[in-house]
């Protein structure tokens, strides 16, 4: 069956604390921060953007298990901050893990939906076996204005899924899918800064979505929420998150292994999938695992998944890369003006 | 650098790729087709290297050009590879913690760009292992 063959995850090791955002804006930092239920955030190093962020998560998944990259048929990178307006990542990626040339390539953008997109895609030329392997990346390094209600939570961040049919460490049994016309936030050709549409945010945007793609899921599965053992939700902060998965008859304990946001903040196209690869850092087999992604403007994908024997066999090495736990266990504090240092170096022009 | 000469080399900055004399047992990076040592007699076969090595030694580099201003201060070091040959890399640290004999691994990152429209060149650098 269709599945992931091996996965990997990147995050830089940089954080700023909510407080310390808030502390330079003149906000209220522990309201703030309990209020999103985000601590601590994300950024890149200065030399470090959406396509080295892609290469590093590639890398890890590859460290996991060994496949002949010359088998990639395919590569889709799922990303809001592209380096290039024109050039794809997905061909320097190819080319970081030599997967090129005989491959096919391209980017994805649907804001933080972008690396379910790209998953979808791949099962869908490795089920059909026009390809043995894809590649399913999605990475970010999210921008929020000065100032702006994002810049709280826009964080940096991307992980990496190798998909074929050839004894997957996970089935992915099912997807299904939920999109529409939403204006709730986009960003215009050329500007450095999204901009969010307030009143779509919430309820029209995320929750119309995720719910509509959950409840598809369900209907296609024949299940209900108890029957999985874990939950993993687009995470633009924990409160949304927290409360999708209670609206759908979630515990708290089904989504605890797959919600990173707290320390971690939002990394857009990487989020819901940092997720998966921090449940599947602990699954075991026979796990059943529900996702759920967002993108504004809007739609969102839901999967359905079970662990197979394989994440525990010799041919699958979980410890040959850090696990999301580790990756944000590495990390060092800067406060606001490193922070705008970094800021003022990865502000991407498309 | 000129896109041709980048692109041409891209290969041995992103994935390591140098050479390797089986004759002699000596591995060369950058990538040499012939063997000074050997001459005629050595076989030359290219190899990826694994990109662990050692710090020999390193500066620390407070100011530079205006394109690597903003990354100052930074680390440049001589690394000896696992398989015994020397390149010279950014290794990123904090400058506080840099030591000789510091175990370090690769990792893919910018190496620069030609001013805001031009190409963004990626490659290896190191960080501690
Ligand atoms: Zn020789």
């Amino acid at each position: 069956m269709v599945g992931i063959i091996t996965y990997g995850a990147y995050i830089p090791k940089y954080r700023i604390k909510t407080e310390e955002i808030a502390r330079v804006w003149g906000g209220d930092g522990p309201a703030i921060a309990r209020g999103l239920g985000v601590y601590e955030k994300s950024l890149p190093d200065m030399d470090e953007d959406t396509i080295t962020i892609a290469v590093e998560a590639a890398r890890a998944a590859l460290a996991r298990r060994s496949i002949d990259p010359q088998d990639i048929g395919a590569i889709y990178v799922g990303s809001e901050s592209h380096p290039y307006a024109v050039k794809p990542s997905a061909v320097t990626v190819g080319e970081a893990i030599m997967a090129t040339p005989i491959m096919t390539a391209a980017d994805y953008e649907f804001a933080c939906k972008a690396g379910t997109a790209a998953i979808q895609t791949t099962m869908g030329l490795t089920k059909s076996n026009m390809i043995k392997y894809g590649l399913a990346i999605g990475a970010d390094i999210a921008q929020g204005e000065p100032g702006d209600a994002l810049e709280y939570t826009a964080a940096a961040g991307g992980v990496a899924f190798v998909i074929g049919n050839d004894s997957p460490i996970a089935d992915i049994n099912l997807t299904a899918s939920y999109s529409s016309d939403t204006p709730d936030f986009w960003r215009r050709e050329g500007l450095p800064f999204p901009r969010h549409g307030g009143r779509f945010t919430g309820e029209p945007g995320y929750f119309k979505h995720i719910l509509a793609g959950s409840h598809l899921m369900f209907e296609k599965a024949g299940t209900k929420a108890s029957d999985y053992d874990y939950a993993i939700f687009h995470q633009p902060n924990a409160k949304f998150a927290q409360n999708v998965a209670k609206t759908l008859g979630f515990t708290p304990e089904q989504i605890k292994p797959g919600l990173c946001v707290p320390y971690l903040g939002n990394t857009y196209s990487g989020a819901s999938i940092i997720g998966l690869a921090a449940t599947l850092d602990i699954a075991k087999p026979g796990d059943r695992i529900f996702v759920t992604s967002y993108g504004s403007g809007a739609g969102s994908d839901s999967f359905d998944i079970t662990v197979t024997d394989m994440i525990e066999s010799e041919e699958f090495c979980r410890d040959a890369a850090p696990t999301v736990e580790q990756l944000l266990a590495t990390k060092k504090i800067v406060d606001y003006a490193v922070y705008a240092k970094h800021k003022g170096k990865i502000v991407v022009m498309r | 650098m000129s896109v041709p000469r980048f692109w041409r080399e891209q290969q041995n900055r992103y994935n390591l790729i140098g050479t390797h004399c089986t004759t002699c047992n000596t591995y060369y990076y950058p990538p040499r087709i012939l063997c000074p040592k050997c001459r005629r007699e050595g076989k030359v076969v290219e190899h990826q290297f694994k990109g662990t090595g050692t710090v020999v030694t390193y500066s620390i580099i407070r100011s530079a050009s205006d394109q690597f201003n903003d990354l100052t201060p930074y680390v440049i070091a001589i690394i000896e590879l696992d398989e015994g040959t020397r390149l010279t890399s950014q290794v990123i640290c904090e400058i506080d913690e840099m030591y000789i004999g510091m175990p370090v691994k690769r990792v893919f990152r910018r190496l620069g760009e030609d001013g805001e429209s031009g190409p963004i060149f990626y490659g290896t650098k190191f960080v501690p292992a």
